[in-house]
């Protein structure tokens, strides 16, 4: 049944505070969430006061000046510091965003940083996501096609046909909207999730699959898909822009469609 | 012990139980008949004097019998439809889920049968 506390070990304590040196004026203190499995001990938070002056712009170069001159141990994924990699995604100030291309100036205060929600932590700011990978495989996103391939030719798509997969092949898979959405937080066991569902969409929606009835009855499940109550957190934090919430609908419209 | 099983099959499980559209759709169709329903139901039950054989003599008009028991059915098909929902949604235990599903439909039906059978023994006169 519901749980309304968390578990003794489970509750973030306060940690350090690395001040800065003196004579540092441009101040901003940046809250990190920490935690080593291997240590046994309890999550806390970390307050590292960074000098802005000598920062880059953005949340993740922050987080590696910090890496980099403040605390070593600080663990993080990241990549293309340009938002197509999806590596850095994390809670920032309460909202799941990748961190390279959220900007320290649009955070009022001190700048909270947590792991995405509800996935098991590897270690500070690194989650597991193995699970959240299996179900985008789940999906099968590939083409699948029972007419012959033309032998001299790629498969044709008109215009109007490809321009119905626009908002939905720009997903870079960075995880904020499945572990932004309540429904996905209760059932991720059996719940597919935004990613996985507009990715499953994405195919859906391709004029050249031949599997469009296959993919659906793949999808036709109380919680595969019906866990999805258009909360639309989703498509709120999507840091492409993209709305998962949309691509859900339109899956259920053609259940129905199918049906009647 | 740690699972064996690969993070594809597990995130596979049991595969798809190819239903669920029905109950979304059934879902919204009772919400949507409910809209007229419950606003007759309300504007009616309001314009009515206070007064026990007046209510008597309404829900003998074939037509309020008629729209009472539509309503009644489609009120507690709906919430048992919802319940079942939240019930999914929030109780993760599998057969604390299970009994709570069974309760509520039966609860349901119940309720159901005696909203009807209660407007049914009045517009009857028996």
């Amino acid at each position: 049944m519901a749980e309304f506390s968390l578990p003794v070990n489970s509750i973030v304590k306060t940690g350090k505070i690395y001040k800065a040196a003196a004579g540092v004026k441009n101040i901003k203190r940046f809250i990190v969430y920490r935690y080593d499995p291997s240590t046994g001990n309890n999550p806390y938070t970390d307050t590292y006061e960074v000098d802005l002056d000598t920062c880059g712009p953005m949340v993740l170069d922050g987080l590696l000046k910090i890496k980099d001159q403040i605390d070593s141990s600080l663990s993080l994924r990241r990549s293309c510091r340009e938002g197509i990699c999806g590596s850095c995604a994390m809670n920032i100030d309460g909202g799941n965003t990748l961190a390279c291309i959220k900007a320290i100036s649009d955070i009022k205060g001190d700048i909270k940083i947590y792991p995405l929600p509800h996935q098991p932590v590897v270690k500070d700011l690194v989650s597991d996501l193995t699970h959240f990978y299996a179900q985008y495989a789940s999906v099968e996103p590939w083409m699948k096609t029972d007419s012959a391939t033309p032998p001299d030719r790629e498969r044709l798509q008109s215009k109007e046909d490809r321009e119905k997969l626009d908002g939905l092949y720009e997903c870079i898979l960075c995880a904020c909207c499945s572990t932004s959405c309540p429904s996905y937080w209760w059932n991720s066991d059996r719940f597919l999730g935004p990613a996985a569902l507009l990715n499953a969409y994405r195919w859906i929606a391709d004029s050249r699959d031949d599997a469009t009835g296959d993919r659906l009855d793949a999808l036709e499940d109380p919680f595969k898909l019906y866990r999805c109550h258009t909360i639309m957190n989703c498509a709120d934090v999507c840091p492409k822009g993209l709305n998962p919430a949309k691509a859900i609908a339109a899956t259920k419209k053609l259940m129905v469609e199918r049906k009647v | 012990m740690s699972n064996l099983r690969s993070p594809l099959s597990q995130a596979k499980g049991l595969g798809s139980a190819k239903e669920g559209t029905t109950h979304f759709l059934r879902q919204r169709l009772t919400a949507l008949s409910m809209i007229p329903l419950l606003l007759w139901f309300g504007f009616g039950l309001a314009a009515m004097p206070v007064n026990h054989a007046t209510l008597i003599a309404t829900i003998q008009h074939p037509a309020v019998t008629v729209g009472l028991i539509v309503l009644i059915m489609a009120t507690f098909y709906h919430a048992q439809l919802g319940l079942q929902v939240i019930i999914e949604d929030y109780v993760s235990t599998k057969s604390t889920r299970l009994v709570s599903i069974i309760l509520v439909t039966f609860l349901c039906l119940l309720l159901g049968v005696i909203g009807v059978i209660s407007v049914l023994k009045i517009a009857l006169g028996v």
